[in-house]
């Protein structure tokens, strides 16, 4: 048995029937990332005392026959955004690179009541700014399937190190792509869940009204898992909220145990998101995947929305602008880093940011600032904003007529590393199919249905929202019975 | 295209001290974001409103009672690059 390749019900199995150790696991996974992450580069720290310490435990509590639950015991590794408590949270970046998280994130304090094994922090294009793991200061992570080319990002070390089985799960952030993307790049699933889904407390913020917090697992199933683990009200995130589904297509039965049934399944194929520009064989390979759903039974209907042209501008004035408000921050006064010298503290602060932050994240500072400032407000932010309003009213209005939508996770195959670095715009069309997800605050899920050579290429599952559940079975189906 | 002493107000509203070499850099590069955003003028806006959120939010209220310390205040201000006396310190700004 390769205990590497088992998925999170696996390992819990196996751990309860004792045919192998949370100890033997959690060490073959070290191995593993000793072995195998100096090319790959996910892991940005690892936290192996503890981890092997945790796992020792939970053999304990097995051997005196205590129950456990689905994820204790299981391995898995958290982006380097999201703060645990006594280690190093750097989101990437050279001003926060001794930055010790002084708490738990909500979802990091659900994780460890599951008695989760944590392994490590993972890559990231620095605070999540980016889509392909090339902005962290501290060197790109590289898709396992091919390191010439890059995992995707920002998550990318997090998809990457599910993908190379350095990792069981991972936790990641979707701000406009973030899960999806590198889920997509590397060949692995990946859940983008609704706005307010799971609380965003001791996530380091970005854009606060897109940033959510999901899993990257090798399956749906996992995916699930994890998400059930991480959701829910938290009096810490004002905006977060108990799941209450909108609605129960496909779903006949009321109760809250789903029943799915491929037959009433009704899918949506957006034009809007096969047009010029896509690259051909990821065409192909996506509507064959929704042919596959056709001859299972299910519904389909091609469907406008009108919008979509606008949605990566918008995204690119209101991403920026919340994220020059988040990132005021950081001022060489309160933490982090901070330029030392006989200085005033103007100087202070430009010096300390001004060698603190890396390209993208000044680039987008200085966007933010300059949408935000007086005269231009009105032109760039608040009219992102309604055309913010125009995408949204899209989506419901398909939404009354289909229960999921499918498209592609992004036009383009994996790319080679500095392909793109020189031009920001060419790197801001990578998530062109991503953005209004965010921009609507609607799950998705991203999910491997087919390769170009060994280049991954990702379905693109959107729900309605609060319907995870609903997107999650539509994956599910894909891996059970048509791949 | 964007002035050079644009960018650098605009950098200096944002607190970033930028090189000579980024000012220039981003000179260039805003404008053609800037040109690529202007997309949005044709997007017809005349009958929607603004939002800032997804989701319509409520505000969370709760009793004004005072709340246990979740966390311990000495070791956030030991995050300080510079600290006196339990503070954090700050250069003066008055002269």
């Amino acid at each position: 048995m390769n205990l590497l390749e088992l998925t999170i019900n696996q390992i819990h199995k196996g751990l309860k029937g004792k045919e192998f150790s949370a100890l033997e696991l959690c060490q073959e996974y070290f191995d593993n990332i000793r072995d195998k992450d100096k090319k790959i580069s996910s892991f940005l720290s690892i936290n192996e005392e503890f981890a092997l310490s945790q796992a020792k435990e939970i053999d304990g509590l097995i051997a005196k026959g205590e129950e456990i639950n689905q994820l204790t015991g299981v391995p898995c590794a958290i982006k380097d955004n999201i703060l645990v408590e006594g280690l190093k949270c750097t989101a990437g970046s050279k001003i926060l690179e001794n930055y010790i998280a002084p708490y738990d994130a909500t979802v990091i304090k659900k994780l460890k009541e599951q008695r989760a094994v944590m392994l490590g922090k993972t890559n990231l294009d620095e605070f999540a700014m980016g889509a392909s793991t090339e902005n962290s200061a501290f060197g790109p992570t590289r898709n396992p399937n091919d390191l010439t080319r890059v995992p995707g990002g920002s998550s990318g070390g997090s998809a990457a190190a599910v993908a190379a089985n350095l990792s069981c799960y991972s936790l990641g952030s979707d701000t406009g792509g973030s899960i999806r993307l590198p889920a997509s790049f590397c060949g692995v699933a990946g859940l983008k869940p609704t706005y307010g889904a799971v609380s965003r407390y001791g996530l380091i913020a970005f854009a606060s009204s897109l940033d959510q917090i999901g899993p990257i697992a090798k399956t749906v199933e996992d995916c699930r898992a994890v998400f059930n683990a991480i959701k829910g009200k938290d009096e810490m995130d004002s905006t977060s909220v108990d799941l209450i589904p909108h609605s129960k297509t496909p779903f006949p039965d009321k109760e809250p145990k789903y029943k799915f049934q491929i037959s009433n399944l009704r899918i949506g194929v957006p034009k809007e998101y096969f047009v010029k520009g896509i690259d051909p064989e990821v065409e192909k390979i996506i509507k064959g995947a929704i042919k596959k759903y056709e001859e299972a039974g299910a519904k389909i209907e091609e469907v406008s929305l009108p919008n979509t042209k606008y949605a990566n501008p918008a995204y690119y004035i209101i991403s920026p602008c919340e994220a020059s408000a988040n990132l005021a921050r950081y001022d060489g006064i309160k933490y982090g880093y901070s330029e030392k010298g006989n200085q005033d503290l103007l100087e202070v602060y430009l010096k300390s940011r001004g060698k603190g932050f890396g390209l993208e994240v000044k680039r987008r500072i200085m966007l933010g600032t300059y949408a935000l400032s007086s005269g231009y407000y009105e032109a760039y932010y608040l009219r992102a904003q309604k055309v913010r309003n125009l995408i949204k009213n899209d989506f419901e209005k398909i939404f009354k007529k289909v229960d999921v939508l499918m498209a592609p996770v992004s036009p383009f195959l994996p790319f080679k590393i500095g392909e793109r670095t020189e031009d920001p715009l060419s790197m801001y069309l990578v998530d062109i199919y991503a953005v209004s997800v965010n921009l609507a605050g609607l799950p998705a899920l991203s999910l491997p249905v087919g390769k170009v050579g060994n280049l991954p290429v990702g379905l693109q599952i959107i729900g309605k929202p609060f319907e995870e559940e609903v997107i999650l079975e539509t994956g599910n189906f894909f891996e059970k019975s048509l791949k | 295209m964007i002035s050079k002493e644009e960018v650098q107000r605009i950098a200096k509203l944002a607190r970033l001290g930028l090189s000579e070499k980024e000012t220039e850099k981003f000179q260039k590069e805003l404008s053609s974001i800037f040109d690529y955003v202007e997309e949005l003028k044709k997007a017809n806006i005349s009958k929607v409103e603004a939002i800032s959120h997804p989701f319509k939010i409520e505000n969370v209220v709760r009793e004004d009672k005072k709340r246990k310390e979740k966390s311990d205040s000495r070791k956030l201000i030991e995050m300080a690059p510079e600290t006196e006396k339990g503070y954090v310190k700050v250069k003066s700004i008055l002269k």
